[in-house]
């Protein structure tokens, strides 16, 4: 089987954490990753950007509705993803419009996380 | 671009005005970097006001101004840390900013504010944000008039400046004028913002009189930008819908001054001193729209603009052509299906052929939930059912109209139309 494991934060905690507190979570991730894939666990992993980088893009009457922040429906659930490599948003929200999905439901971009 | 608040000479500032969405969005373009941008353009202009009153206005301000931000801006960037990543390109900058002749030649500036405003309305920036960082990169106001203008604090602006610029770096927002399919949606949120802008200065109540008017005159100046830049860039399209909202920005701003009554209360369409009406705006608006339906594509704003036509070329309310506004609304219901549009038309409908005519179609929108709060809604139910002298189902609505208004004025009006009643 696979799985996939969503991880999810507190932003405001994430935010008020000292360069300490984020040096030791950082380590923590990094022996985590190894270990994982030493055992050729992990397929695919990424951190993101915070939600406030969300784009929000559903479809309807064939009309592309896009907007500013995270998806927040209670009604609705994760039901799959695709990672993509696009040229930039507009190419994201294209994408987004054409999962099939974005007619009954909503697609949620989140930009990934680069560690420079 | 504020330098020094009162301390500018008037056509320093005017220029400062005049170019400084200009240059600020040739300078985005160049590093694309707004905070560096901003700040190469502040320095700029702090220099402009250091030289200029001693040695006098250079031949293309725009063009100085440009080329001393640019100057300005690779300096901060030699100033940064991480120089040795960057170094290839800053060579190429550095090399253009010298190579640039001292003549200044306007060729050398290509307009980019249609890239910047293109940006800072994109539709993952919201709506508000969209509004003050278009006010704040192509208006030059700073974050305090935007906030006295929309009636928030000023801390709010910043801070929603600040997250959409870190949203348009974060989330990998292109700088440039969309691709041909993306831009019919791209200039519709365009042309809102800017009618939005338009709509705040013109109708919001309360706040600074002279700064709201401040802020449509912007929107006008926003507007006829978008006109140009659109026939520049070859894009005749979208030439119409942009007409149309600067002429219906023109026709509705000419009434600015009969709009108010002495105590600040509004005066209706028809009750308004007609010899007040801005004459000049007037014949702006009608030239814009004789362009704009020329092209044969009708839009929404197009159609707004021909029904405030209708008004602005009637020397008296009666003499208002209200079969031909019914007709607009026709069109207008057609395109742009809202409660409100079709409560429009049954009003002209009613107007041009009948209250009967008129209060059926009324009727006919009595179950929509957006119109029950609506005053105009129970205004038009109760004007109707008074023209066909059924004085209780007036008096219904005239109260149940009371009820919602939302203005002392707007109460006293109802009040008076109640008391004509009985």
């Amino acid at each position: 089987m696979q799985y996939m494991l969503l991880i999810y934060v507190d932003e405001d905690l994430e935010a008020g954490r000292s360069e300490e507190e984020f040096n030791k979570l950082f380590q923590e991730y990094s022996a985590f990753d190894e270990e994982a894939k030493a055992k050729k666990a992990v397929l695919s992993a990424a951190a993101l950007q915070p939600a406030s980088m969300a784009t929000t893009v559903k479809v309807r009457d064939g009309k592309t509705v896009i907007t500013d922040g995270p998806f927040a429906e209670a009604k609705e659930q994760m039901g799959g993803y695709y990672m993509m490599e696009c040229e930039n948003l507009d190419e994201a929200i294209e994408w987004a419009s054409k999962i099939p999905d974005s007619k009954y439901g909503t697609i949620e971009i989140r930009p990934k996380l680069v560690f420079e | 671009m504020n330098p020094q608040p009162g301390e500018t000479p008037p056509e320093i500032s005017q220029i400062f005005r005049k170019y400084g969405g200009r240059v600020l969005a040739s300078l985005i373009s160049a590093y694309g970097d707004f905070d560096l941008a901003e700040d190469a353009l502040q320095d700029a202009a702090l220099a402009a006001l250091e030289r200029w009153p001693k040695s006098g206005l250079p031949p293309n301000p725009a063009g100085w101004l440009t080329l001393t931000a640019k100057r300005k801006a690779i300096d901060t960037l030699r100033r940064r840390k991480n120089l040795a990543s960057k170094l290839p390109a800053l060579l190429d900058q550095e090399n253009e900013a010298t190579a640039m002749d001292e003549t200044l030649e306007e060729a050398a500036y290509p307009d980019e504010r249609l890239k910047l405003i293109f940006t800072v309305c994109h539709p993952a920036i919201s709506q508000e944000s969209q509004i003050a960082l278009t006010l704040k990169t192509l208006g030059g106001l700073s974050n305090d008039e935007i906030a006295r203008s929309f009636l928030i604090a000023p801390q709010t602006v910043a801070q929603r400046i600040v997250r959409a610029k870190r949203k348009l770096r974060g989330a990998g927002i292109p700088y440039r004028v969309p691709p041909i399919h993306l831009l019919s949606d791209r200039v519709e949120a365009v042309l809102l913002v800017i009618y939005l802008i338009f709509n705040q200065g013109y109708y919001a109540s309360g706040g600074d009189t002279l700064l709201r008017k401040e802020l449509s005159d912007e929107a006008l100046r926003l507007g006829e930008m978008l006109v140009s830049l659109l026939i520049l860039a070859g894009y005749d399209v979208f030439v119409p819908e942009a007409r149309g909202l600067l002429a219906l920005m023109l026709i509705q701003d000419s009434r600015a001054a009969a709009r108010l009554g002495a105590e600040g209360e509004l005066v209706t369409l028809e009750e308004q001193d007609r010899s007040r009406w801005d004459r000049e705006k007037i014949e702006a608006g009608l030239h814009q729209l004789e362009l704009a339906l020329d092209s044969g594509q009708v839009g929404i704003y197009q159609l707004q603009a021909a029904i405030s036509a209708q008004h602005a070329r009637a020397e008296s309310p009666a003499e208002t052509d209200w079969e031909r506004i019914a007709a607009y609304y026709g069109l207008l219901e057609e395109i742009h299906p809202t409660p409100i549009v079709s409560l429009n038309r049954a009003v002209a409908v009613g107007m041009a052929y009948g209250p009967e005519k008129g209060l059926a179609l009324v009727e006919n929108l009595a179950q929509d939930d957006q119109l029950s709060g609506y005053v105009p809604f129970h205004a038009a139910r109760a004007d109707f059912n008074r023209r066909l002298g059924r004085s209780q189902a007036a008096a219904a609505a005239y109260r149940e109209a009371r009820a919602l208004a939302g203005s002392k004025a707007e109460r006293k009006y109802f009040e008076r139309r109640l008391g004509e009643l009985s």
